[in-house]
C-alpha cells in the first residue's frame, strides 16, 4: 500500500471568496481549456460571478457554453441553474452567479495596449511597422505575453470576483511564466537599443570602442538577416520608446498578480508519464517562484468498477472462450482477425452472430478483453501518478473520470465539475447508463 | 531499388504533426522504425528540444548531432537499416550554418555566448524555424559518395498542427522581414525542398473531436499555402471492440442482453456474481459509445480522401517492442 496524497478540494477552492484567480496550467492535449471552463460554470452555479479566459480557439467548447464563438469580449453564458441568466431580469437570489467567457485575440489586445498608450498618429505608425506586425502576431511568448496582460486587465476591472485562467499550448508548461518576461526584457533590453541606435553612438572614446564590437555584431546581424530587417526594428523601438513606460513594468506587474494571495494554481494532467512528468516541473517551478500551487488535478482518470477481477484472470478467460472457435491452431482467433481487419483500416464490426452462444461468447471475450485493457490501463495510470506523489507528497490531488464522449453542452461540463463534489474519488457511475 | 509499393515511394521528407497529446513523437518513432526496413537509412529529428525521443528510444539526452539510435524494422527477407537521431536547436543550426557558408565558426560561437544568437532568432520570428528546416532539408539533400544519398529517409516530429503552417511557410514570414540577404536565399532553397513531391506532412490524430478539427483545419491550412503536400492521417490508440453492430447500438444504448453476456461469462468458469456482469455491461456500454463518438470521427477524416493508418493502442505505454509493434502495423498498411 502505498501513501495517498492529500485530497485537493476543489469545491473549497471556489467557495472560498477570497480566491480571486485561478490558473490551469499543463502540458498540450491533458484538456485545460475544458477543465478551466468546467470549474467556471461550477463556481459560477455556486454563486460566483467568474470569467473564464482560454486561449484556445475551441469551437466546441464555445458551443457546449451556447456561445457560438467566443472572442476578445467577456460574453455571458445563458442556462446556468441557480444563477441570472440574465442580469436584467433581476434574479434576486443572494446565491445567483453568474458565467462569462472569453478567448485571448493576441494581436488584438497588443494593439489595445498601443492605442491605450499612444496618441493617434504614433499608434498608427506604430501598427503598420512590419516587425510590430511579425511581432505582435507570431512572436514566440507573444501569446504568453498577452494572456497575462488581458489576466491583469480582467483583474483591475474587477468586475468579476474569480477569474479562470487557462494558459497558452506551449512548447513547454513553463513557458507563459517565462515568455512575459522574456519578451518585456527583450523589448526592453539595452542590446535592443544599442543595435538599433548606432546614429546616436560616436563621439566619446568608449564608445567608439563599444563601437567597434558593436561593428561585428551588426556585421553578422546585417549577414543574417539583412539590412532592412534591423531598421524595421530600430523604427519600431524608437517610436515605442517613448510611448510608454516600459513593457518590464506591466510584466512585473502579472508577475506580482500571480504571486498574490488570492491566485491559487492549479496544475492540469493526464495519468501518464509525460504529462506527470511536466506536472513535476511545474510543480517544483511554482515552489522555486513562491506561487500558489492549490494542487494537481488528474484527468481522464481510468474508471473500472469490476476491480476484483484481474486483468491476467480475464485474459485468461477471453483466451479460453475463444479457443474452440477457431478451425485449428494455425488459424487466427476472432479476436486477432479481427485486429488484423482494424489495421487495414476496413470496418471494426463483426457479422451479426448466427446462434445465441455464437453471441453470448462474442460478448464475453469482448466484456474480459475490454476489461482486461482497462484494469491494466488503470494501473499503469496508478503507477504513472504514485511515482509523482513519490516526489511531491504534499501536493493534494483530485481525480476527474475519463468521460466516454466529448463535452457538448453544459450538461458534459456539469458532469466534469461533479468530480470536485465526490472529492477525490471520483463518481463511478458517471456515464455507465 | 524498390522492393515493394508503400504509399509513400519517392518521399525523402516526411514531417510529422499533430495536436499536442496524440502521440506525435510517438507515430514519428514509429515511422523511422518502419522506413528503416530492407536496410535503408533515416534520420528522425526533433526540433522541439524536449528529448521526446531520447525517451522513447530509452537512450540518454541526444546532442546536436547524429547518433545511431535502433535498428530499423527487420524483414523474412533483409535486417532492418540504420535509424539516427538528430535534435536541432536553432542555436546550433545557425552557428553551423554561418561556419558552413561564411566560415564563421568562431565568430559564431563567441557571438552565441553573448546572447546574439538568441537575440537573432528572437527579433526574426521566422528564422528559427528556416534553420531548423534548413537542417532537415540539408539532411535530406545530403550526399554519401557511393550510396548516392545519405539518408534513404529523413523523419521530422514538427511542431503541432496548430503552428505547422507557419513553420513550413518560412519564405513569407521572412519576406516581411529579411527582404533580401543571404538567409532569404537560404529559406528560398529550403522552400524548394518543402515543396518538392519529396516531401509530405503527416497529420496524427486520435478520433475525438478537437484532434480531428486540427487535422482537417491542417489540411485546409496547408491546401491555402499551395505547394505543400498532406501525406496520410495517422490514427492513434485505436481500440477494437469485437462486437457486432447490433450489439454496439444496444450495448451504446445501455440495453445490452446481460443474460446473454453471463450466459458467456459462465462457459468461461466467471458465473460468480451478478454484479460483475452488470458491471462489464457497464464497461462495454461506455466503449460502445466512445466507439460510436470515434465513427463519427473517422468519418470526417475519410471525407479528407487521404490514406488513414490506425495504430493500435498499446497498454501499459509505449516501451522499444511496443514501438516496433507501431512500425509492424504501419508497414502492414503501407504507410511505410
Amino acid at each position: 500500500m502505498t501513501a495517498r496524497p492529500p485530497a485537493l478540494d476543489v469545491d473549497a477552492l471556489i467557495a472560498d471568496r477570497r480566491t480571486r484567480i485561478i490558473v490551469c496550467c499543463g502540458s498540450g492535449g491533458v484538456g485545460k481549456t475544458t477543465t478551466a471552463a468546467a470549474i467556471g460554470l461550477r463556481a459560477a452555479e455556486q454563486g460566483r460571478h467568474v470569467v473564464v479566459l482560454t486561449v484556445d480557439p475551441a469551437r466546441r467548447l464555445a458551443q457546449s457554453m451556447g456561445l457560438s464563438s467566443l472572442d476578445n469580449t467577456p460574453r455571458l453564458v445563458q442556462g446556468l441553474s441557480g444563477a441570472a441568466s440574465d442580469p436584467q431580469e433581476g434574479n434576486d437570489s443572494a446565491s445567483a452567479g453568474s458565467l462569462h467567457a472569453m478567448m485571448l485575440d493576441m494581436k488584438r489586445t497588443f494593439d489595445e495596449i498601443v492605442e491605450a498608450h499612444a496618441d493617434p498618429d504614433r499608434a498608427a505608425q506604430i501598427l503598420a511597422n512590419p516587425f510590430y506586425q511579425s511581432l505582435s502576431s507570431s512572436f514566440a511568448g507573444t501569446q504568453e505575453y498577452m494572456a497575462m496582460e488581458k489576466l491583469g486587465q480582467l483583474r483591475r476591472a474587477d468586475e468579476w470576483d474569480l477569474i479562470v485562467v487557462d494558459t497558452p499550448p506551449s512548447r513547454s508548461a513553463l513557458d507563459f511564466l517565462d515568455a512575459p518576461q522574456r519578451l518585456a526584457r527583450f523589448l526592453d533590453g539595452r542590446l535592443l537599443r544599442l543595435l538599433t541606435t548606432p546614429a546616436k553612438v560616436g563621439g566619446r572614446a568608449y564608445l567608439r570602442v563599444l563601437n567597434a564590437g558593436l561593428g561585428m555584431v551588426t556585421g553578422v546581424l546585417t549577414k543574417i538577416l539583412g539590412t532592412s530587417m534591423l531598421r524595421d526594428v530600430q523604427t519600431f523601438v524608437s517610436a515605442l520608446d517613448t510611448m510608454f513606460g516600459g513593457f518590464r513594468e506591466r510584466a512585473d506587474y502579472t508577475y506580482r498578480l500571480l504571486r498574490a494571495p488570492g491566485t491559487a494554481f492549479l496544475v492540469v494532467a493526464a495519468p501518464e508519464p509525460d504529462a506527470l512528468r511536466e506536472a513535476s516541473y511545474f510543480v517544483e517551478r511554482l515552489d522555486t517562484e513562491g506561487m500558489p500551487l492549490a494542487g494537481l488535478l488528474l484527468n481522464r482518470v481510468t474508471q473500472v468498477p469490476a476491480r476484483h477481477l484481474s486483468a491476467a484472470r480475464s485474459l485468461a478467460a477471453a483466451e479460453m472462450l475463444e479457443a474452440p472457435a477457431s478451425g485449428g491452431p494455425d488459424a487466427p482467433s476472432g479476436f486477432e482477425a479481427l485486429a488484423a481487419r482494424e489495421m487495414s483500416g476496413r470496418s471494426v464490426r463483426t457479422d451479426e452472430p448466427a446462434h445465441p452462444e455464437e453471441a453470448a461468447r462474442l460478448l464475453a471475450v469482448s466484456a474480459l478483453r475490454l476489461h482486461a485493457a482497462h484494469m491494466e490501463q488503470a494501473a499503469a495510470e496508478r503507477r504513472a501518478c504514485e511515482q509523482f506523489t513519490a516526489a511531491h507528497p504534499l501536493v493534494p490531488v483530485a481525480e476527474i473520470p475519463a468521460q466516454p464522449e466529448d463535452v457538448h453542452d453544459l450538461d458534459g461540463l456539469r458532469r466534469i465539475g461533479n468530480a470536485f463534489a465526490t472529492g477525490r474519488r471520483a463518481d463511478a457511475s458517471t456515464g455507465a447508463a | 531499388m524498390a522492393t515493394r509499393d508503400t504509399d509513400w515511394d519517392g518521399v525523402r521528407l516526411h514531417v510529422v504533426t499533430g495536436k499536442g497529446g496524440t502521440g506525435k513523437t510517438t507515430v514519428a518513432g514509429a515511422l523511422a522504425l518502419a522506413l528503416a526496413a530492407d536496410g535503408r537509412n533515416v534520420l528522425l529529428m526533433e526540433v522541439e528540444g524536449r528529448q521526446g525521443i531520447a525517451q522513447l528510444f530509452d537512450v540518454p539526452p541526444l546532442p546536436y548531432a547524429e547518433r545511431r539510435i535502433a535498428v530499423g524494422l527487420g524483414t523474412d527477407a533483409r535486417p532492418g537499416g540504420d535509424v539516427y537521431a538528430l535534435v536541432a536547436d536553432p542555436e546550433s543550426a545557425l552557428i553551423e550554418y554561418l561556419e558552413m557558408f561564411y566560415g564563421m565558426r568562431y565568430a559564431g560561437t563567441t557571438l552565441a555566448r553573448l546572447g546574439i544568437m538568441d537575440f537573432a532568432t528572437t527579433i526574426a520570428p521566422g528564422l528559427r524555424d528556416v534553420l531548423l528546416t534548413g537542417k532537415a532539408a540539408e539532411a535530406v539533400r545530403r550526399k554519401d559518395g557511393s550510396r548516392g544519398r545519405r539518408y534513404d529517409a529523413v523523419v521530422m516530429d514538427a511542431p503541432p498542427t496548430g503552428r505547422i503552417g507557419r513553420f513550413l511557410n518560412v519564405t513569407s514570414d521572412l519576406s516581411d522581414l529579411a527582404k533580401v540577404g543571404p538567409i532569404r536565399g537560404h529559406a528560398d532553397t529550403v522552400q524548394k525542398v518543402i515543396r518538392s513531391p519529396e516531401t509530405v506532412v503527416h497529420f496524427v490524430t486520435v478520433l475525438e473531436e478537437m484532434p480531428v478539427q486540427e487535422t482537417l483545419d491542417g489540411i485546409a491550412e496547408l491546401a491555402s499555402l499551395g505547394g505543400i503536400r498532406p501525406g496520410g492521417i495517422f490514427v492513434n490508440m485505436t481500440r477494437p471492440l469485437a462486437l457486432s453492430n447490433g450489439q454496439l447500438q444496444a450495448a451504446s444504448a445501455g440495453s445490452l442482453d446481460q443474460s446473454l453476456l453471463a450466459l458467456g461469462l459462465k462457459s468461461a468458469g466467471l458465473d460468480d456474481s451478478t454484479t460483475l456482469v452488470a458491471q462489464l455491461a457497464g464497461e462495454l456500454s461506455q466503449q460502445a459509445r466512445s466507439i460510436l463518438a470515434h465513427d463519427e470521427q473517422q468519418e470526417r477524416l475519410d471525407e479528407t480522401g487521404r490514406p488513414c493508418y490506425r495504430l493500435p493502442w498499446i497498454s501499459g505505454g509505449i516501451d522499444l517492442a511496443g514501438l516496433y509493434r507501431l512500425a509492424a502495423a504501419l508497414r502492414a498498411q503501407r504507410a511505410a
